[in-house]
C-alpha cells in the first residue's frame, strides 16, 4: 500500500525525493533536508496518507560523507494506524571531519507530531543535531555539563567526562585494582581491553584515578 | 577479631572489650537504603521476599532515608549523571556505615565500557564488599552479607570480594581459555529416538 504512498511523494514534491526503494517491504524515502518539514506536513495532512503516528526519529552518524555535507542521517519512521501502511524518511545533514559538525541541522517537526519533541532532544544530544523550531532544543540523556555527542563515530571511545571526580588511592587508603574477579582480567584466561585500537591515542586514554578536563 | 564476643561465666556476668559488643549488636541490627538502579534490582527483591528471607540475617528493615541506615545497597548500573546522587546519599549517611556493591555493574561497570557509565563505584565512595554476578544469585549476595557482617564484627575494612564457590579461572592451567567444552554435555532428558 505505501509503494502508493512513494509514488505520491514523487508525483507532488519531484526533486525533493532524491531515492527511493521498498526493499523487504520497508518503504523508504531519502529527501532533501530543505524540504524535510513541507513533506512531513504533506505526509500528516493527506487524507489518503494519514501518517497520525511518529514511531521514531533518530540519526545516524557517516563521517566519510562528510565531504557532501550529508554526514548525519536523521532517520524518521511514520505509521498510519488508519489506514495500516508504515514509512521511512530520510534526510542528509552537515559535514565536519572530527567532533565539529556544521551546518547540522534541520526542522523541527514537533507541531506535526508532538511526539517528536522527545526524540529530537535525543538526536540533539547523541549526534549534535539542531532542530530549527523546536520548544525545547537541550539534551536530554547526557548530563549539561557534558561535552560534545558521544555517537558520532569520532567520539573516542574511552573518553569519560566524570560529575564526581574519582578518588584516588591515598584518598581511598586502599588500593582501588580489585580482586579476582575484579582484576585487569577479571578472571577471564584473555585480557579485557585489547580491541581498543587507539590505546595509545592520549586523549583516548583512561585514567581512573584522574579526571581530565576535556 | 574474637568469635565468641559474649563468654559468659557461672557467676552470671560476662566479660568482652567494648568494640567486639558494638560491633556484634551492629551486625544483627543492619538498617539498608537500596540505592536501585538497575535490573539487579529484580534479584534484590527476591532476596528480601519469603524465600531468601534476608530478615533472617538480621538485616530486615529498610530505609529509605540515608540519615536512618548503615547500610548502603549499592544495586545496579551507575551513570555519570547519577555518580554526584550516589555521592550525596553516601555522606547524608551516618557512621559508622558500609557499602555494598550488587552485582558486577555497580563494582566495576560491568560491560558498560563507555561514556556514560561509571566503572565501579569505588571510583566515588568507599565500597566494603563486591558480590559479583548479573545478576548475581541470592546465595552469592547472602554470602556478601554475611562477609559484611564478619567486618563488622571485626573491625575490618579492606574491601573483599565474595568469590565464586568454585573459581573456573582457578581450575584451568595457564593459558587455557574457558568454555571449550570437549565433550557435549550428557543428555537430561530421554527423547523418541532413544528408546
Amino acid at each position: 500500500m505505501s509503494k502508493a504512498a512513494l509514488e505520491k511523494l514523487q508525483a507532488t514534491f519531484g526533486d525533493a525525493i532524491l531515492e527511493t526503494h521498498s526493499d523487504c517491504g520497508d518503504d523508504t524515502a531519502l529527501v532533501k533536508a530543505e524540504s524535510w518539514k513541507p513533506i512531513c506536513e504533506f505526509l500528516r495532512k493527506d487524507p489518503q496518507l494519514d501518517f497520525d503516528y511518529l514511531v521514531d526519529l533518530c540519526g545516524v552518524d557517516y563521517p566519510e560523507r562528510a565531504a557532501q555535507k550529508q554526514r548525519i542521517e536523521v532517520v524518521l519512521h511514520l505509521c498510519s494506524i488508519g489506514k495500516r501502511h508504515r514509512l521511512r524518511l530520510k534526510a542528509r545533514v552537515g559535514s565536519g571531519e572530527d567532533e565539529e559538525l556544521e551546518g547540522a541541522e534541520i526542522d523541527s517537526v514537533t507541531s506535526i507530531w508532538p511526539g517528536a519533541n522527545w526524540f529530537e532532544r535525543e538526536t540533539y544530544d547523541m549526534l549534535g543535531v539542531t532542530f530549527r523550531g523546536h520548544p525545547d532544543m537541550r539534551r536530554i540523556l547526557m548530563y549539561p555539563e557534558f561535552v560534545g555527542h558521544p555517537l558520532l563515530k569520532t567520539y573516542p571511545a574511552q573518553r569519560t567526562q566524570p560529575l564526581v571526580a574519582y578518588r584516588t588511592e591515598e584518598e581511598a587508603g586502599v588500593p582501588l585494582e580489585k580482586q579476582a574477579p575484579f582484576g585487569d582480567d577479571e578472571g577471564l584466561a584473555f585480557p579485557r581491553n585489547d580491541h581498543d585500537r587507539d590505546a595509545e591515542d592520549p586523549r583516548t586514554k583512561l585514567n581512573p584515578h584522574k579526571t581530565e578536563a576535556i | 577479631m574474637s568469635e565468641v564476643v559474649l563468654d559468659a561465666s557461672e557467676q552470671g556476668f560476662a566479660t568482652t572489650r567494648l568494640e567486639d559488643l558494638l560491633g556484634w549488636a551492629r551486625k544483627y541490627s543492619l538498617f539498608m537504603y537500596p540505592f536501585v538502579t538497575a535490573c539487579c534490582g529484580m534479584e534484590f527483591m527476591s532476596l528480601t521476599g519469603p524465600r531468601f528471607d534476608l530478615s533472617r540475617f538480621g538485616a530486615e528493615a529498610p530505609r529509605f532515608s540515608p540519615r536512618q541506615s548503615d547500610l548502603l545497597w549499592v544495586v545496579g548500573t551507575i551513570s555519570q549523571r547519577q555518580a554526584p546522587v550516589l555521592r550525596r546519599i553516601y555522606e547524608q549517611m551516618m557512621d559508622p556505615k558500609w557499602v555494598l556493591a550488587f552485582g558486577t555493574c555497580a563494582s566495576c561497570g560491568g560491560f558498560y565500557d563507555n561514556y556514560t557509565t561509571v566503572p565501579g563505584i569505588d571510583k566515588i565512595i568507599k565500597c566494603d564488599v563486591y558480590v559479583p554476578g548479573c545478576p548475581p544469585r541470592p546465595e552469592a549476595v547472602l554470602d556478601g552479607l554475611m562477609l559484611i557482617q564478619d567486618k563488622i564484627a571485626s573491625g575490618d575494612r579492606r574491601p573483599r570480594t565474595v568469590k565464586p564457590r568454585e573459581d573456573p579461572a582457578e581450575l584451568l592451567p595457564a593459558g587455557r581459555r574457558l568454555n571449550v567444552l570437549k565433550e557435549p554435555p550428557p543428555k537430561r532428558f530421554s527423547t523418541k529416538e532413544d528408546a
